[in-house]
């Protein structure tokens, strides 16, 4: 295989992996307080069109990834308001947060940008001296766009959070038995309303990720199901976000190869190539799958007193 | 105030915490009406009543889990709200629950500073250092890093009182702590009780049980629908012999019922008293049960389950079960005999043995039919796990008490139900087994456990019962509701139903069956004959499986 060759592999499985790195370890963490998070791809997606339309006003990718943020945020907050405080049903609070967003955001993309179609230019890359010189690890380890070093980051962040600090204690123990954590005096309503938004704002980052890195615009519905794979990719993890990470690298890797498969021409057909990534994360599943534990309170409202 | 401050006030004369005028309704129900009591620091109080006389209500506002509709809390003298179960345990109130309330994923440590840490990390040492300190009043061991699932219940509970001594500095209340409990679990808690009280800790204690309420408490109040119907201070407690106090108390639960029930509460004291007065004498007390069985109905040979993580499995299990017999399934909570009933009920696949049921004159192996086949062919299961996998919470109480007829006439004809019939079924079973719900088409889940097992008892015995699996059958019933239970399956036993019960209270066994096979660690160790002695060889059968 040519330098060439490894290095579009690598940089494609990363680029691939990220969004899905951010939006799964949203879910992860909701999902470790007991909130099953179904509209994380309408958050994704809300979160691309935010980004883009900040990023297109200020000019800057770091203003566009703030403004995804707080877009995937606010749409969060519906689930805060809904599922945590009422106790409605999580799934269905999750689906109608997906179909209102898809139909939201085409809507606007459409009044806004249907003739004019806007490109962003190409997000920054650090460039080191010597370092950034070395053949395929030049490009695939110093060279990434900076919000995959701040994806990484966050990953074992959340790691740390979630093992070493009450807050994670807390939000481990929700999931779990929020009636346990009530009678500890600890806020259950407060927690899972933090892991949720957490969720949505980590969500966004992922889906301006899309817009603002991998396309450099926004196309309505995006986000193609991403959503729905960081929520598989989080259940697999188990709640560890080391997992989850390298479960997005899988994914991502088997993406970057159809992509490579089809530029160089190999003759099977474009469908079959397109499901090779599904095809992974059902052998995965079938393999690791079986025996996967999810807290045992997931999407179960809680409500005190009540049994 | 804070906690300490509130606990240290000894000598100021007010007491530690006041209840006045507590007033608390639900839907259809007054829990508490009117409920006035004190607690005194250094003192057990003890809270009696049967099942739904408003005790629970009661310590979920002590909790803070309940806030009441009319009344005053008073917390060291000063007037307070208590609105959250933060705001009780910041006053220094910490409660043990009676439903477990650590988290079985997490380790014994990580439950223990849940809530009680604060700053950015998690302070193992300070935790491990007041666990220490905690664990040494209480005279407990304690493995910090243990997972708490993992542990049996009896080192659970010692979890929870920590937990709840953790910030309960000034007063510890405990929901019928001892239910889930071994004997020696009991004896246990007696002690920390006891410790506990020295160090100046106001104790509130709620149970079923009389004698621990005349063996623990230094003053004890007695509900009845909601209301204090009476209290016995400190010094009565003291001056007057337990037989008396029984009597007592039980005049002042039942009131003009209490002759016709002194009998029952009887049993609830026998437990604890002398064991070696037990002679056989003429019909029901201890050790007296005669009972005439027929030919065997149920054999179980050489039966195994694969032990598991969780489970000692079961180990070549050999049994019969005559017709009309009550057999007894006695042992230490957690060695084999929930996986023994689930392989009677069918819940179950055996991984080797057989099991064969008399059935039309002839033995029939039922070893792979399912939970149906079995409930056609009379074999019948009253499981423990009654809100879980006995009932559909959410559904009426007419619905689950037809659960396992669904499909069949008369409730259903050509697959469509037949609501007039169920009705019927229901009103006439509510009333016969006296279930105490506002209607037939309340949810089942609402009702309180003794009700719940009344239609449980009522639904697995309807329709022809040949055999019937027990397993504990009046776990955490009052007296009443228990007595019927165990007059259910007496008679039940005499028009020539078996019964196989598995209890964790002897005195229970030792009342209903003929035989009692001892269970450790999957295998059964022995098989007593009920008679002079039974209780001290069960009890060395149990112990001598635990030297192995």
């Amino acid at each position: 295989m040519s330098e060439a060759l490894i290095t579009a592999l690598l940089v494609g499985a990363i680029a691939a992996a990220v969004p899905l790195m951010l939006a799964g370890l949203g879910e992860l963490i909701s999902e470790r307080a007991g909130v099953l998070n179904v509209g994380l791809e309408g958050m994704m997606l809300m979160g691309a069109y935010g980004g883009f339309v900040v990023a297109l006003a200020t000019g800057s990718t770091w203003m566009g990834f703030i403004g995804g943020a707080v877009a995937g945020g606010l749409v969060s907050l519906v689930m805060v308001v809904l599922c945590v405080r009422w106790g409605l049903d999580q799934i269905v609070v999750g689906i109608g947060i997906l179909l209102g967003v898809e139909g939201l955001t085409s809507l606007l993309h459409a009044a806004q940008f249907a003739n004019t179609y806007p490109r962003l230019g190409k997000a920054a890359a650090p460039s080191i001296p010597w370092l950034s010189d070395i053949p395929v690890v030049g490009r695939v380890v110093f060279g990434e766009p900076y919000m995959v070093y701040v994806t990484l980051i966050a990953v074992f962040v959340a790691g740390w959070v979630l093992r070493k600090t009450p807050w994670g204690l807390a939000i481990r123990a929700t999931g779990e038995s929020p009636e346990a954590v009530d009678a500890a005096g600890v806020n259950v309503v407060l927690v899972r309303s933090l892991a949720t938004l957490s969720a949505g704002v980590l969500a966004g980052l992922g889906g301006a990720y899309l817009s603002l890195v991998s396309s450099g615009n926004f196309i309505p519905l995006m986000t193609g199901g991403r959503g729905f794979m960081a929520l598989v990719l989080a259940m697999l993890a188990r709640g560890r976000p080391i997992w989850l990470a390298l479960g997005a690298l899988l994914f991502g890797f088997a993406t970057a190869l159809t992509t490579a498969l089809q530029i160089f021409g190999i003759d099977i057909r474009p469908e079959i190539v397109n499901s090779l990534p599904f095809v992974v994360v059902l052998v995965v599943l079938t393999l690791f799958g079986r025996d996967d534990y999810l807290p045992s309170s997931l999407a179960l409202p809680y409500v005190r007193g009540e049994r | 105030m804070d906690a300490e401050a509130i606990r240290s006030e000894r000598d100021s004369g007010t007491p530690l915490i006041e209840l006045i005028g507590i007033t608390k309704r639900f839907p259809g129900v007054l829990a508490n009406d009117d409920i006035t009591l004190t607690v005194e620091r250094g003192e057990v109080h003890c809270l009696l009543g049967e099942n739904g006389a408003g005790k629970s209500t009661l310590i979920s506002i002590l909790s803070g889990m309940t806030v009441p509709d009319a009344g005053i809390i008073r917390i060291g003298g000063t007037e307070t709200s208590m609105n959250s179960p933060r705001h009780a345990l910041d006053l220094g109130i910490g409660t043990v629950y009676q439903h477990a309330t650590l988290v079985p994923t997490l380790t014994v440590l990580e439950n223990l500073i849940l809530g009680n840490t604060t700053g950015v990390r998690l302070n193992e040492a300070e935790g491990l250092r007041r666990l220490d300190e905690l664990a040494s009043i209480l005279g407990a061991d304690v493995d910090p890093h243990a997972v708490a699932g993992n542990l049996a219940l009896d080192e659970q509970q010692v979890i929870e009182i920590i937990k709840a001594l953790w910030k309960g500095k000034a007063a510890l209340i405990l929901d019928e702590p001892t239910s889930m409990l071994t004997p020696a679990g009991v004896g246990e808690l007696a002690s920390m009780l006891q410790r506990l009280k020295g160090t100046g800790l106001g104790i509130v204690f709620i149970t079923h049980m009389l004698h621990e309420a005349i063996e623990m408490g230094d003053r004890v109040t007695v509900l009845r629908q909601g209301r204090v119907v009476g209290t016995i201070a400190p010094a009565e407690l003291r001056s007057t012999d337990s037989e008396r106090l029984r009597d007592r108390i039980v005049e002042i639960m039942f009131g003009e019922e209490a002759n016709e029930l002194s009998d029952v509460a009887e049993l609830h004291v026998e437990a604890f008293e002398s064991i070696s007065q037990d002679e056989p004498d003429s019909g029901g007390g201890p050790g007296g049960q005669v009972q005439s069985v027929g030919e065997p109905i149920l054999k179980l040979e050489r039966v195994s389950l694969e032990p598991s993580q969780s489970s000692h499995g079961l180990h070549e299990v050999d049994l019969t079960i005559a017709e009309g017999e009550i057999l007894g399934v006695a042992g230490v909570g957690g060695n084999g005999q929930k996986e023994l009933a689930e392989v009677l009920a069918g819940q179950r696949p055996i991984d080797s043995g057989s099991i064969s049921l008399r059935y039309n004159g002839a033995f029939i192996q039922i070893g792979r039919l399912g939970v149906h086949s079995r409930h056609e062919m009379g074999l019948r299961y009253l499981s423990d796990d009654r809100r879980g996998e006995a009932v559909v919470g959410t559904m009426s109480v007419a619905i689950n008490l037809v659960l396992k007829r669904i499909g069949k006439p008369p409730f259903w004809k050509r697959q469509i139900i037949q609501h007039a019939e169920v009705w019927q079924h229901a009103e006439a079973t509510i009333k016969e087994f006296d279930i105490r719900t506002p209607g037939p088409d309340t949810n089942i889940g609402k009702l309180s456990g003794g009700n719940i097992q009344k239609a449980i008892l009522a639904r697995e015995t309807a329709s022809d019962p040949r055999i019937v699996v027990y397993n504990k059958p009046t776990h955490g019933l009052d007296i009443r509701t228990s007595l019927a239970v165990r007059e259910r399956i007496r008679q039940m036993a005499a028009d020539g139903v078996s019964a196989v019960v598995i209890s964790n209270h002897l005195e229970e066994l030792l009342d209903l069956c003929g035989r009692i096979a001892v269970v450790s660690k999957g295998r059964i160790v022995g098989i007593v004959e009920n008679g002079p002695n039974a209780e001290r060889r069960i009890g060395d059968l149990m112990v001598g499986a635990f030297a192995l």
